[in-house]
């Protein structure tokens, strides 16, 4: 019997053009691929060309060329003295707040995984600090921890305290405000990567053997660190970004002054080049410390988390 | 009598309950499991046999009862302390770990040495012939290969009682007839007191000492599988153990039930009648002979066949009496539908249970067992 491959014709009877045509319908472009356009244009008028729009603009600096760049990281910024300390500044409240939440969020949702009475209230209540938003969760904070907040007057009514504890107005209050906001999104899903283990891996190590704390070493935290490492990377972007809680809890004139308030300000001033320049450092920033997340996640199992079939 | 290469000499569930809200999975089992004993706890889903098996495990805790390990009581220990093995039906092997890590799990928490936990893991996977897959991930093995894995790490750590639960049902049909068989040689190669859970009567009835027989979280028959098999307790262990011909009649003057079309007679130590005006007949289909002409010396039911189907060797028959009952049989030639025949069976193949009345719930619960005898391949 002759081959299959041996029937293919050399020359395509529908002339090269029903070649391509072929070629690509094999290939999964098909005429549906046409809908993909309006996200591809959308995509691109309103990310791609701002993104390179602004890489553009931050060339254009004082004096041309890489000098707002210079001017950052010796902090010449005609507005912020401090340019460059911010980039530390930013990383010293986001990569605290991002550990915090992830290690608070493993244990938690690992603990939560099977289900636990009133999981759904359990899980709004969660959740009320991202729906509020940075700015609600920042104002509550000040009441609460501010000079004259609840906590502070009640310290003093017990006379635990003389003068009120400072946890405003500074670092302590935006990572705080960080870690608050922050956590719910770790949780959920942390929450949904350690429901996503099958529950007989648990049974198998305990008839093994393995005490609560071995399982959970042995069997879900290496199960669970895959979800982790993203987690962290996806809370860290969001930690990073930290703007209204910096300005609103902490002193943005010194010791909480971030990225995204340097970029407001010189932005605020018309140093648009400044504002980019910082923008794309923030960017670069990021970049690096999800690179070194992910790169870490590269050397570590990140495969099924079921134990045969289901 | 307990196996002398034991660890214990009696495992006994005393009472034991366990009720998940309203719902009792398990109700009131008593049951003594000596050393070195191979049980099989065989039912239908929902019966309570993996209930009974999780409570043993210590992965449940009972609502009400407690299990004894000689003078020990097991049910306030942790799974953790109970040194067992168990097999899962979905192997549950860690994906993150690699064969040998797999197996060597339970040695590693145990604190053997470097060394012979090596030698002792490769000798487990030896004995399920997997010795050149240990560097391997779950992943990267078939399904009949991963049960293996599964079984090697549940004996590896020479446990006090294995615990199986429905370990071949994700696996095909031959491989699991292959299985079968390794359990059973791995059974009396070590000596393991094993408890197996499974739906498949056929497989029960290969691989264990003693069958329990479960339904609706009770106990309904306990003994050897020939005993199960031979003389079911009631209507629906037959049933449930491949008398699939279940038919109602009237309690005769001389023994015999009438079922309308025929008077059946059956030999007196499989009459379990107890004066009761009504009974059940129940025969298994490969007991009934279908042919033209009746055999002499046995009952004989006539039929209009329905289906006739060629299995090798023989053909199944499936007919039905005037009365409308069904009868399956086999047959050594072929029938047309519509064609009349002639049902014979021994009197000594015939089993009978007495009712009070005619019993829908009996033909219902008959017909219960039937389907969930015949739906254990799915």
């Amino acid at each position: 019997m002759k081959s299959r491959e041996l029937d293919i014709p050399t020359s395509p009877p529908g002339g090269w053009h029903a070649l391509v045509g072929g070629w690509a319908r094999a290939h999964g472009f098909t005429s549906a691929v046409w809908l993909v356009l309006p996200g591809i244009l959308f995509m691109f008028a309103f990310f791609i060309y701002p993104v390179l729009y602004g890489v553009g603009l931050s060339f254009q600096g004082r004096d041309g060329g890489v000098s707002a760049y210079v001017d950052f990281f010796t902090n010449k910024f005609p507005h912020d003295s401090g340019s460059f300390d911010s980039l530390w500044t930013t990383l010293q409240l986001a990569i605290p707040a991002t550990v915090i939440c992830v290690l608070m969020a493993v244990p938690i949702a690992w603990r939560m995984r099977r289900g636990v009475r009133g999981l759904r209230t359990l899980t709004a209540i969660v959740m009320i600090p991202m729906t509020l938003g940075s700015v609600f969760v920042a104002e509550a904070l000040n009441n609460l921890l501010g000079p004259a907040g609840w906590l502070n007057r009640a310290l003093q009514a017990l006379h635990l305290v003389r003068a009120p504890i400072q946890l405003t107005g500074n670092y302590t209050g935006v990572l705080i405000s960080l870690v608050l906001t922050g956590f719910p999104f770790a949780f959920l899903l942390m929450l949904g990567y350690a429901s996503g283990i099958d529950p007989s891996l648990d049974s198998a190590a305990a008839i093994l053997g393995a005490s609560p704390r071995q399982r959970f070493f042995k069997v879900d935290f290496p199960l669970l660190l895959p979800g982790a490492t993203i987690t962290l990377a996806l809370s860290f972007v969001l930690a990073f970004a930290v703007f209204p809680s910096a300005t609103l809890l902490g002193n943005d004139a010194g010791p909480t002054r971030v990225l995204s308030k340097v970029a407001y300000t010189e932005y605020a001033n018309a140093n648009y080049a400044n504002a980019s320049a910082t923008a794309v450092i923030m960017a670069v920033a990021q970049l690096i410390v999800l690179a070194i997340v992910f790169l870490g996640r590269g050397r570590i199992y990140r495969g099924s988390t079921m134990g045969g079939k289901g | 009598m307990s196996d002398r290469r034991a660890r214990f000499s009696e495992l006994r569930l005393d009472h034991l309950s366990r009720r998940f809200g309203d719902f009792v999975a398990l109700d009131d089992l008593s049951l003594s499991i000596a050393g070195g004993e191979f049980v099989a706890l065989l039912g239908p889903s929902g019966c309570g046999k993996s209930t009974t098996l999780n409570l043993v495990a210590g992965l449940l805790d009972p609502s009400d009862g407690m299990i004894w390990l000689d003078d020990q009581r097991l049910d306030i220990v942790p799974p953790e302390k109970r040194d067992f093995g168990m097999v899962f039906q979905n192997y549950a092997l860690f994906p993150h770990l690699n064969v040998a890590d797999n197996v060597g799990f339970g040695l590693s928490l145990r604190r053997v040495g470097k060394a012979e936990r090596k030698e002792r893991v490769q000798r487990a996977l030896d004995m399920v012939r997997l010795g050149d897959q240990a560097s391997k991930r779950p992943g990267q093995l078939s399904g009949g290969q991963q049960q293996r894995v599964s079984i090697a790490r549940a004996i590896v750590t020479e446990p006090r009682l294995v615990l199986m639960d429905e370990p071949l049902s994700n696996l095909d049909a031959k491989l699991r007839i292959d299985m079968r068989t390794e359990v059973r040689l791995l059974h009396q190669e070590l000596g393991l007191t094993t408890v197996y859970v499974t739906h498949d009567q056929a497989e029960a009835m290969s691989l264990a000492d003693r069958l329990v027989v479960m339904r609706d979280g009770v106990v309904q028959q306990e003994g050897l599988p020939q005993e199960v098999y031979e003389n079911p307790a009631n209507i629906y262990v037959a049933a449930f153990v491949g008398y699939r011909n279940a038919i109602d009649g009237v309690v005769l003057a001389d023994g015999r039930v009438d079922i309308g079309d025929a008077a059946i007679a059956a030999d007196h130590r499989n009459s379990r009648l107890a004066g009761a005006p009504q009974a059940v007949v129940m025969i298994r289909p490969e007991d009934v002979v279908i042919d033209e002409s009746p055999r002499p010396g046995g009952n004989s039911i006539p039929l209009v066949v329905r289906v006739s189907e060629y299995q090798g060797r023989t053909f199944a028959v499936e007919g039905t009496t005037a009365h409308g009952v069904t009868v399956y049989g086999y047959s050594e030639h072929p029938f047309r539908p519509g064609d009349h025949a002639i049902a014979s069976v021994a009197a000594s193949s015939v089993r009978l249970y007495g009712e009070e009345a005619p019993n829908g719930a009996a033909r219902a619960m008959a017909a219960e067992a039937n389907l969930a005898a015949s739906g254990r391949l799915t």
